[in-house]
């Protein structure tokens, strides 16, 4: 019989080696999916994985790295805070939209004056819009005890639909022959987040990430703060006794969270998206959630997981193309590495017994 | 800067290695919004890129990526295909307007077909769309003559004029018809959501309908009505056949594929230009599937006389006298709507109530 037993410590060598088990994990069985659709499983994994990175035109495909890898990683930085302490921020994409609407209104708000002041005004007010719509689970839990998974959830919808209505109604073009969106920030410089450097794909987001992710580094190893988190996490009571203020806590985690998802928002509307549209969101806030576990919430680990996140999405579309790979199996692909991440998970905390069992 | 050069020198590069290979294949590319098996909106579009597959054999390469969103992501598959050597490119969606007008500015050489959209701020890059309108006209005949309950359902996806323009027409002929009859509109704003469709046309059915127009995609209100029973619908953009003859009882068809094989051709040709096409019935690019049986014969005689009347031109489906919600003159006695008002129709003609969402 074969059967688990819990670990009397949960094994770091295996906190380790999961994420790099899964990716062999997801290429094996997805190389199975592969051949079983008929294409060459090898090249289908070539393509996704060492295209973009070194093939022919990856001069164009590393710096799509950073636009595609940038709001995952500022996102699953904030969410990590809250995770660590087991507060389950799961609206990101909802704060994502709040922080581009309140940027994006605030530089078109604006329109057409040129100042060097719009672009760092339409920073602040992204990363309010965000902030304020993560308050609202924070605050419902703090004074009425109520779900975070849930109310944050929920507020995703609400949220769209206010994303609607501005790109019909308040933002919408005037110039845009009553069709909806906003007017494209990409043509108004002064609200513009252009490239740093042309071509690099490097523009204030990424430079924000890079900052989320030395902030969220120094908090956790250095800070007080981080301490009374990871705590909070591990063991409530004892961090209650130690004199953590756990309602502070829900403020912070769910506030800096909403904070980092608006300003991502923000940086997307302004930058690479350009424009408030009625589709504009496309996931970033839950996808960042794949990205925060599969960066074992650790700052480090989530730059290498939104990386690699990123990759498979460009990867994927060029898998499409050239070997007329179906979506839906990319996406299986993707789920792959999610589920084999949290299968292997088990054996951080449980290892396999070979054996007859013991009768009771 | 090295890297600018490098993708200008790039783009030259491919330029130059299209001419050179002209000969060979041509590769055009498709980007799709949704899922190919949405059995809508994108189904139809892979239908036209199979069909110009058939049409040129081994002379014609096609690739296509499904389920773009709007925005970078569109950016980047289009910069790929362009890349790749695609020599057409068609981008199949309103949302994807900017995208395709950026990556046109990189790649010169490489001609780009954008669907829906008013953009054309390139010499390679052409605009297309359909008079779904006139397909609306003959629904609405045939919806007020079916009603009973004098109730229409009409499951709208987003207010834009080419949504606005459907529920015009069809609100007008069913009126013509049938001067008691009113419209129920919810709006979806999505294009393709089965959940939230099935839900609109259940909200619609309880509120007395027993006639579901739908401007979006899926099949999901078809199910809807078949299981409510006496309910009447239409296809959309796809036939959507297997719900017939009841309760779908006719439908609008997209069919791109005259108009996809004819731009390739142009491409091999080197007659390739850039414009706006905007066909209806009459060439072909809106289709009206079979009127079945349910419908009395009279009123299947009639709507495949309106079919044959906007194929040849002599009849147009915003004829006057018509006014606007608010009562305002908007078109005389025998005046026609101009190209202009409708493509950026942003208003309900007189008779329907309720408002357009802001």
């Amino acid at each position: 019989m074969i059967r688990l037993e819990k670990r009397p410590q949960p094994s770091r060598a295996f906190s380790y080696a999961t994420p790099l088990l899964a990716v062999l994990a997801t290429f094996f069985f997805g190389g199975l999916l592969f051949a079983a659709l008929g294409k060459d499983p090898i090249a289908s994994i070539l393509t996704i994985f060492w295209e973009p990175l070194f093939g022919e035109f990856s001069f164009f495909y590393r710096p799509q790295l950073l636009i595609k890898g940038a709001p995952l990683v500022l996102i699953a930085i904030g969410l990590s805070l809250g995770f660590k302490a087991g507060i389950w921020n799961i609206g990101a994409e909802g704060q994502y939209i709040m922080g581009a609407l309140f940027g994006a209104g605030v530089g078109l708000a604006f329109y057409p004056t040129e100042s060097m002041f719009i672009f760092p005004a339409m920073v602040l007010a992204g990363a309010f819009g965000g902030w304020i719509w993560a308050m609202i689970p924070a605050v419902l839990k703090v004074k009425f005890g109520t779900n975070e998974i849930l109310v944050s959830l929920m507020l995703v919808y609400v949220a769209e639909q206010f994303l609607a209505s501005m790109s019909l109604g308040l933002l919408k073009n005037p110039e845009g022959f009553g069709f909806p969106g906003s007017r494209n920030l990409q043509q108004y410089p002064s609200a513009h987040n252009a490239e740093l450097i042309t071509g690099s794909g490097m523009h204030w987001g990424v430079v924000m990430a890079l900052i989320a992710v030395i902030f969220a580094y120094v908090l956790f190893e250095r800070h007080r703060l981080g301490f009374a988190i990871r705590v909070t996490g591990e063991a409530p009571r004892a961090a209650k006794f130690s004199g953590v203020n756990p309602s502070r806590l829900v403020l912070f985690c769910l506030g800096t969270s909403g904070m980092l998802a608006g300003l991502a928002g923000l940086f997307e509307a302004a930058g690479p998206a350009g424009q408030i549209t009625i589709d504009f969101n496309v996931g970033y806030g839950f996808t960042a959630i794949i990205v925060a576990f599969l960066g074992r919430l650790h700052p480090v680990g989530i730059v290498l997981a939104g990386l690699l996140m990123a990759l498979t999405y460009i990867g994927g579309d060029i898998a499409q193309s050239q070997l007329g790979l179906p979506a839906a199996a990319i996406q299986v692909f993707q789920g792959m590495l999610l589920f084999f991440l949290l299968a292997f998970d088990l054996f951080t905390n449980y290892r396999l017994r070979f054996g007859r069992t013991e009768t009771a | 800067m090295k890297l600018t050069t490098l993708f200008a020198s790039a783009a030259v590069a491919l330029g130059l290695a299209t001419t050179a290979m002209a000969e060979d294949k041509t590769k055009v590319g498709f980007v799709f919004v949704g899922p190919i098996g949405d059995g809508g909106w994108t189904y139809e579009h892979n239908k036209g890129r199979e069909a110009v597959e058939a049409e040129f054999g081994d002379k014609v390469e096609t690739v296509y990526v499904e389920n773009v969103a709007e925005g970078p992501d569109a950016e980047r598959v289009m910069t790929q295909m362009a890349l790749d050597g695609a020599d057409l490119i068609f981008t199949t969606s309103f949302g994807y307007m900017d995208a395709t007008n950026n990556v046109a500015a990189k790649f010169p050489k490489v001609k780009f077909e954008h669907a829906t959209g008013y953009k054309r701020l390139h010499p390679n890059v052409s605009t297309y769309s359909a008079r779904f309108y006139e397909g609306r006209a003959i629904q609405g005949h045939i919806a007020g003559n079916m009603t009973k309950s004098n109730i229409i359902g009409y499951i709208a996806s987003f207010p834009i004029p080419e949504v606005i323009r459907g529920i015009n027409s069809a609100y007008i002929h069913a009126a013509k018809v049938n001067p008691d009859v009113e419209f129920k509109i919810i709006w979806v704003y999505t294009w393709f959501d089965p959940a939230k469709e099935a839900d609109a046309a259940k909200a619609l059915i309880e509120q007395g309908a027993d006639v579901v127009l739908q401007h979006t995609d899926s099949t999901a209100p078809q199910a809807a009505a078949q299981e409510a029973g006496n309910v009447v619908t239409f296809g959309q953009a796809s036939d959507m056949g297997q719900y017939a003859p009841f309760p779908r009882v006719s439908s609008i068809i997209d069919d791109w594929a005259p108009y996809y094989i004819a731009r390739t051709r142009a491409v091999m040709d080197g007659t390739w230009e850039s414009m706006d096409t905007w066909d209806g019935i009459g060439p072909g690019m809106v289709g009206i599937g079979e009127i079945s049986d349910a419908v009395p014969a009279e009123v299947k005689e009639e709507a495949l006389a309106m079919k044959a009347a906007l194929a040849d031109g002599s009849y147009h489906a915003f004829t006057g006298p018509l006014n606007k919600q608010d009562g305002s003159a908007w078109l005389a006695e025998g005046e026609t709507a101009d190209d202009g008002t409708l493509a950026g129709m942003n208003f309900y003609v007189e008779g329907i109530t309720g408002e357009i969402p802001q």
